[in-house]
Order: structure tokens, then sequence, then C-alpha cells
């Protein structure tokens, strides 16, 4: 299969920029990602365990603080909207595929462990900092946020002070 | 003025906008490259640094475009979200994801692109995330200490650091445009490509050019309520400004034949107005020009708005930054409060009246003394109304 190339980078980024300026000037808030995810983990729990919900803490103080349902938030539309965009963006360049992509030198155990540790350490950094590379870097960066751009650092300084670790996974 | 949420589009249509917005940005992210979590670990081991390019242009570009729809008064930016500072919990939380990242090769925005293409471990990632939540909410009790130690609240960085937002946003681009130089230097170091470090393209210079015309836009764009500020600050500027005045006595008359085609804007702090204020008045502040829902009283075009202030050189200032507000109908009370007291309320004919005109002002004066003091007086128990709108809230 003939795969297309990717978009030029800055060109890339400049189109991200307008979004993210675009979707500021009308809703007043960044972009988003990990918090859909919490949405969705929260809604589930909410359904299979609605007592451990009502008696925990956590749960308690979501619902206080987001009223309704948890899937009817801004960031799960959001997301709901990355999926059909990425995917109508693979299906226009060809990059539609089934497949678990790791590097060959590792074993394909590896890389599922990899990406289920790698994940879970992501969703509970994200929860404790208040947002994601999207929700807090990006966006945080765009309205001169002191904490976005801590957390910023902290995600990119972090994956440089930890990459010699883990480069067997990738080189 | 923006946010448009949620007075032009409502909270319901805004779920609708998000879908739009997500589509965008799905796709953005995927023609980018994003949905390979072989291209994202590129930027920790030197071999693509496609992520940071994206990254840095879409950051500094969304800021300048903030600075500026700020500086053209079209967005509140207090009423935009603005990610909280809590320092602990930013560091920790930061570092947790950075070993994230590097272990499992996606952050969450670009985990759902590649799941969107058919990445398994995409979808693993996900689930991986979903755990993580799953971890932080159930644990809770013992991390809520760190995660709500060192509440900053809403900070800028430019104010962190002491500097102007002009500058910061300036500094940022020109660091990332250096960034960018450097580490394709380095990109075709770690995979063998020989070229040159600078190369006259027309591709290079053109990418060059608009990276500096963003950095040096960012100047351009001082939030406006400082720039007027500056502006107002020379006295004899001021003084010599072309302003529409209003007679003490017009004014006097105005309110006693309760005119409500004019609107009084009292400038005074907040503890005097309370003392006493006048029928037709309300309290203002320079803030509130730059304020979504204030600042719409301003705009009706039908009321002749009177700024009053203790002093006339007050009422100018303020006048005149309504005025470059774009703001029209501004009048200011000649004289001030002040005038307005003593040749007023506190009326005494000095000398005898000559002329007709002359005593009828009199004649006029004489009346209002007895009736002002009893409009203000009704005036005072009812206080104004104060819509208050609240901040976005955003985030993860």
């Amino acid at each position: 299969m003939e795969k297309t190339k990717y978009m030029n980078p800055y060109l890339a980024g400049f189109l991200l920029g307008l979004l993210l300026i675009a979707t500021i000037y009308i809703t007043g808030r960044g972009l988003g990602a990990s918090g859909a995810v919490k949405s969705f983990t929260i809604a589930t729990i909410e359904k299979v365990a609605p007592e451990h919900t009502a008696n925990t803490e956590y749960y308690k103080e979501y619902s206080e603080a987001h009223k309704g349902s948890p899937l009817k938030n801004w960031l799960v539309f959001e997301v709901i909207g990355v999926l059909i965009g990425a995917f109508i963006s693979g299906l226009v360049s060809d990059r539609l595929n089934f497949k678990l992509e790791h590097n060959p030198k590792i074993k394909s155990k590896t890389r599922i462990v990899g990406a289920l540790i790698g994940g879970l350490l992501f969703g509970f950094g994200a929860q404790l900092g208040r947002g994601c590379t999207s929700g807090a870097a990006l966006s945080g960066m765009a309205v001169m946020s002191t904490g976005g751009i801590i957390t910023m650092i902290g995600i990119f300084g972090g994956a440089y002070a930890f990459a010699y670790f883990f480069r067997k996974l990738w080189l | 003025m923006g946010p448009l949420v949620p007075n032009i589009i409502s909270n319901e249509f805004n779920f609708i906008v998000a879908l739009f917005i997500g589509i965008a940005f799905g796709a953005i992210l995927e023609q980018a490259g994003f949905s390979t979590s072989k291209k994202l670990v590129g930027l920790f081991y030197g071999y693509d640094f496609t992520v940071l390019r994206v990254f840095f242009t879409a950051g500094f570009t969304a800021m300048v475009g903030v600075m500026a729809l700020e500086h053209f008064g079209l967005l509140d930016i207090n009423l935009t979200y603005i990610n909280p500072t809590f320092l602990t919990s930013a560091i920790v939380g930061g570092l947790i994801m950075g070993l994230g990242f590097v272990i499992g090769g996606f952050c969450p925005g670009t985990s759902v692109c590649a799941a969107a293409i058919g990445k398994i471990d995409g979808m693993i990632f996900i689930v991986g995330t979903s755990i993580g939540v799953l971890i932080f909410a159930e644990g809770y009790p013992l991390w809520e200490e760190l995660y709500k130690a060192h509440n900053l609240g809403y900070l800028r960085i430019f104010d962190t650091l002491g500097i102007s937002q002009t500058l910061f946003g300036f500094l940022l681009t020109s660091v990332a445009l250096i960034a960018f130089w450097v580490t394709s230097i380095i990109e075709n170091k770690v995979n063998g490509v020989e070229r040159k470090p600078i190369r006259f393209t027309p591709y290079y210079i053109g990418i060059t050019a608009f990276g500096i015309l963003i950095a040096c836009s960012a100047l351009l764009f001082p939030p406006r309520k400082a720039a007027l500020m500056e502006k107002v600050e020379d006295n004899n500027f001021v003084e010599n400004y072309n302003l529409k005045e209003m007679t003490v006595d017009e004014f006097a008359f105005r309110i006693v034949d309760n005119d409500k085609t004019m609107q009084v804007f009292d400038f005074r702090p907040l503890e005097e107005y309370n003392k006493h204020s006048l029928p037709l008045s309300m309290p203002f502040k320079v803030d509130n020009f730059f304020e979504k829902e204030p600042s719409q009283i301003l705009s009706l075009r039908h009321k002749t708005k009177v700024f009053i202030a203790n002093d006339e050189l007050t009422e100018r200032k303020v006048a005149i930054i309504a005025q470059e507000l774009g703001y029209d109908n501004i009048e200011v009370l000649q004289g001030g409060l002040e005038k307005f007291n003593s040749d007023i309320i506190n009326f005494i004919p000095v000398k005898a009246p000559v002329t007709q005109v002359e005593k009828d002002t009199y004649k006029f004066r004489e009346k209002a003394k007895v009736l002002l003091p009893v409009l203000i007086e009704q005036h005072k128990s009812k206080g104004p109304v104060v819509k208050k709108l609240k901040r976005v809230i955003g985030g993860c």
C-alpha cells in the first residue's frame, strides 16, 4: 500500500494554532483530550458500581462540579470529533490499517505492556497535573498560564530525562 | 466580544461546536503524523523533531492570536479559562506524564488519533489512560494533599517572570524559531544526512520570514488597557483632547427632569458612590471597559453617556479611554462633581443677577438645590444590580 506523506509540520502547527485561537474565541476554553477519558471512566464506574461512587470522595467532588451525566461534557464531544477527524484523515491519506505498531526489535507483548503502562502513567499524571499535552501544555501556553507552561516543561523535560532508560523500546 | 459562549452560542450548541472543533483537531494531528508512536518519540531520541515543530508553531501562533484578540477588544481574558497554577502537582504530574510518554509512545490526544486509524497500540494506550484515571480516583485521599498543594491561582507566565506580555510572546517565539533550526541540525546528524546547517532555499527563507513576522507581531499587541492607561498619563494630552462637555446646569436640569436619554457613569470609588449617588447614575470603573458584560451598556447608541468624577481631569481621562475604545456619545461634566456641588447643591448667589439668562439660571439653581438632595436620598436605597459573568471552566 502506497502511503502518502505527512503534512509539513510548520503548516500543521500553524493550522493547529488557528484552530486553538478559534476555540478560545468561541468557547473561552482550550483544546483537551484526557478529560474525555476521565468522563468516560467515571460514567462507566457510576454505571457499574453506583453505590461505590456515591460513597467515594472523588466521585462526589466530581459530580458536584459537573452537573448531569459525566458524558454530557464538552471534551467528550470534542474527542468524538477527534476520532472522526483522524479517521477521515487516515482514509484520505490511505493510512487505515489494523495493526500493532512496534519496533521490530521488541516483541508484540512488550509493546502492549508498554502502551498499557504508558497510558496508565499518562492518565494518572494528567489528573494530577490538571491536563495533558493538549489541555495543560498546549492550551496553557496559548493563554500564557504559568501552571500550563510548568506542566509542559515537566512533560517534555521528564520524557527527555527518562528517554535513555527506555531506548531499547524504540531504537 | 468573545468568548461567544454562552451569549451568542448557547451552551447546548457548544457541544456541536465541540464536535466540529474535534474533527479539525483530529484531522490536523493525523495529517501531521501524530498517529504513530514512532514519529512522536523521535523527539526524545533526536531522529524526528516533528512534534516540536508542530507543537511550538501551534503554541506561539495561538499565543500571539490570543494577544491580538485581547488587544482589539474581541476577547475578555477574564472570562477565558486560564489553567490554574498548582505548583507541586504541575511538576509531579508533568514528570509522570513524561515517563508515560517514553514508555507508551503516545499522549492522550495522539492515542485517540492512532486508535481512529486502527492502531492497536493506540487503543491499548487509551485503556491504560482509563486505568490511570481510575487509580487516581480510587486512591484520591492518598494524593489529595499533593493535588491541592501550592495553589497560586490563575497565574500568567509574564507576571511570574516580571516582564511584559508582549516581550514574553516575542521571546518565546524567537526561542522556538532558534530551536527549530538547532534541532534540524541534530536531526540530520542523528539520521546521518549530510546537509548544510544554513540553506537559502525559498522554502527556508519563507518559513523564517513568516516566523520572524509572528515574533515581531507579538510586540504589536500590548494589552489594550496598559497601552491606553499609559496614553492618558500625559496631562497635557488629556486637557487638549477634544471632548464634549456638559455644563453643570444642563446636567442638573436633566437629572431633575429624570431624562432617560442620559446615562450617568460614576467613576468615583465605590464607597463614595454608596454614600451618595445621583439618579440615572451607575458606578463604573476603568476595568469595566474591558469586560464583556459591563461594556454592553456603553454601546447603547441613543443614550448620552455622561462621565462623572470628583474632578474634570479624571473624567477626561476615562472619557478618552472610552472614546479610543470606540464608544461614542460621551460627555464629561464640566468642572466635575466639585463644581456641581459648589454651583448647584451648595448654591450661594454671590452677586445679584443682571441679565435675563443669569436670572433664569439663578432661579433654576435655587430650585435644583432643594430638589436634588431629595432625589439623591431616594436613589440611595436601590443600589445597582450587578450581573457577574463567571470564568469558563476548561482543562482536562
